[in-house]
């Protein structure tokens, strides 16, 4: 069972100490939803945790040891950004496999080309792609952009699947999600 | 990171015009020399090799912007770093895809440039054994280059600017081998200059995308 903690973090972002002090727990399982006005550090909080971005203070812990390899941790986790990393030039099946794409509805559009998907089918098709990546920690920065109702609850359903094999989640958001015992964390 | 290659490879042969250019560069620019200083073929014939060279360098340079570039600005360079893949590899990726879609196809088409010039037909050989590691060099300072200029405003003038100067050194022992009655002295410095590029390009090269990804 993985755990994954952050201490006390503080996070320059240029010149200016966007995050101070921030503390959070994820445990296997376990969901934190980031919540905060824009420009609150949302983004910037995640990137830490993926350790794309260094800590001014504070550490990051994965089963209790210090965060050190970049690449070992890498490794665990699934990242969806803001930029949704979708090549207009490839297919959608040539971004993930088809039964990540069955599993958000793009299973019909498989051979389209990604530049004929609209903005919700590519945010879709980003999803697509952390649920076929099959690491443990998901990475989430506002998944819901674009969505319609019926992928919102899709992807609710995609999250308690990934939760329930043992999976962890923070993700930034300003919908509410319907999820059981999701901890919340004010930014 | 051969799925990176492979990847970025199908990218760019579907687009395929940005790779083409270089080409189209290297021809016209290579063949308004002989417009400029006149048909006579003793002046081309010693003129060849270097125009051949200093155009290959140029139309090197041109698809550099396109290296990390599209990749930074739809965030697909941070999913490329969260890969697993140390960052120096994804630039050495980024490197070999650079070489194989501009590099390779210059050396192909290299000799029509070259017998345009009168290029001596005795001398194709050492021009094209010379391109060869030279070609590599232009793609492993290039992307060294592209990487450190990554997110910088007016970053298409400063990636000529600091690539440049990294560049002369193989241009002037690669422009003299072929002519040269001793080419074997100039191929050692290239192939020294290579041996270093090799491994600190895309170390350096690494280190940059990890700082553009903050």
């Amino acid at each position: 069972m993985h755990l994954l903690t952050a201490e006390k973090l503080s996070i320059f972002r240029g010149e200016r100490l966007v995050l101070n002090g921030i503390s959070l727990k994820v445990a296997a399982g376990g969901m934190v939803v980031l919540r905060g006005a824009n420009g609150a550090g949302k983004s910037t909080l995640l990137r830490a945790l993926a350790g794309l971005t260094p800590l001014a203070a504070g550490g990051l812990y994965w089963d209790g040891m210090p965060v050190t390899d970049f690449c070992a941790h890498a490794a665990r986790v699934a990242w969806l950004g803001h930029l949704n990393a979708v090549k207009p030039a490839l297919t959608a099946a040539e971004h993930a496999p088809m039964a990540a794409l069955a599993a958000v509805g793009l299973e019909r559009f498989a051979d389209l080309p990604a530049r004929m998907l609209s903005a919700g089918q590519k945010q879709r098709l980003a999803l697509a792609r952390v649920v076929a990546s099959g690491r443990v920690l998901w990475l989430l920065d506002e998944p819901t952009t674009g969505l319609d109702a019926a992928s919102v609850a899709r992807f609710s359903g995609l999250c308690a699947a990934h939760r329930a094999a043992g999976g962890m989640i923070v993700a930034s958001t300003h919908t509410p999600l319907e999820a059981a015992d999701v901890r919340e964390l004010i930014l | 990171m051969k799925s990176l290659i492979a990847r970025d490879l199908k990218l760019l042969v579907r687009q395929g015009a940005d790779s083409a250019a270089a080409l189209v560069f290297f021809l016209i620019a290579g063949s308004l020399f002989a417009f400029a200083v006149g048909p006579s073929p003793a002046v081309l014939a010693h003129i060849a090799a270097g125009v051949v060279w200093v155009c290959a360098l140029l139309a090197a340079l041109l698809p550099l912007d396109r290296v990390f570039g599209p990749d930074f600005e739809d965030g697909t360079l941070d999913l490329t770093l969260l890969s697993g893949l140390p960052a120096y590899e994804v630039a050495l990726a980024k490197a070999a895809v650079h070489w194989l879609t501009t590099g390779l196809p210059l050396l192909v088409i290299a000799p029509v440039l070259a017998v345009m010039l009168q290029l001596p037909g005795g001398e194709m050989g050492l021009l094209l054994a010379s391109l060869l590691p030279g070609s590599m060099i232009f793609s492993l300072l290039g992307t060294l280059a592209a990487a450190v200029t990554l997110g910088a405003r007016r970053a298409s003038v400063l990636m000529p600017v600091i690539t440049l100067p990294l560049m002369i050194p193989a241009l002037i022992f690669g422009s003299s081998v072929a002519g040269s009655a001793h080419p074997a002295a100039a191929f050692y410095m290239l192939g020294a200059i290579f041996a270093a590029a090799l491994p600190l390009a895309p170390l350096g090269a690494g280190l940059a995308l990890r700082a553009a990804a903050e």
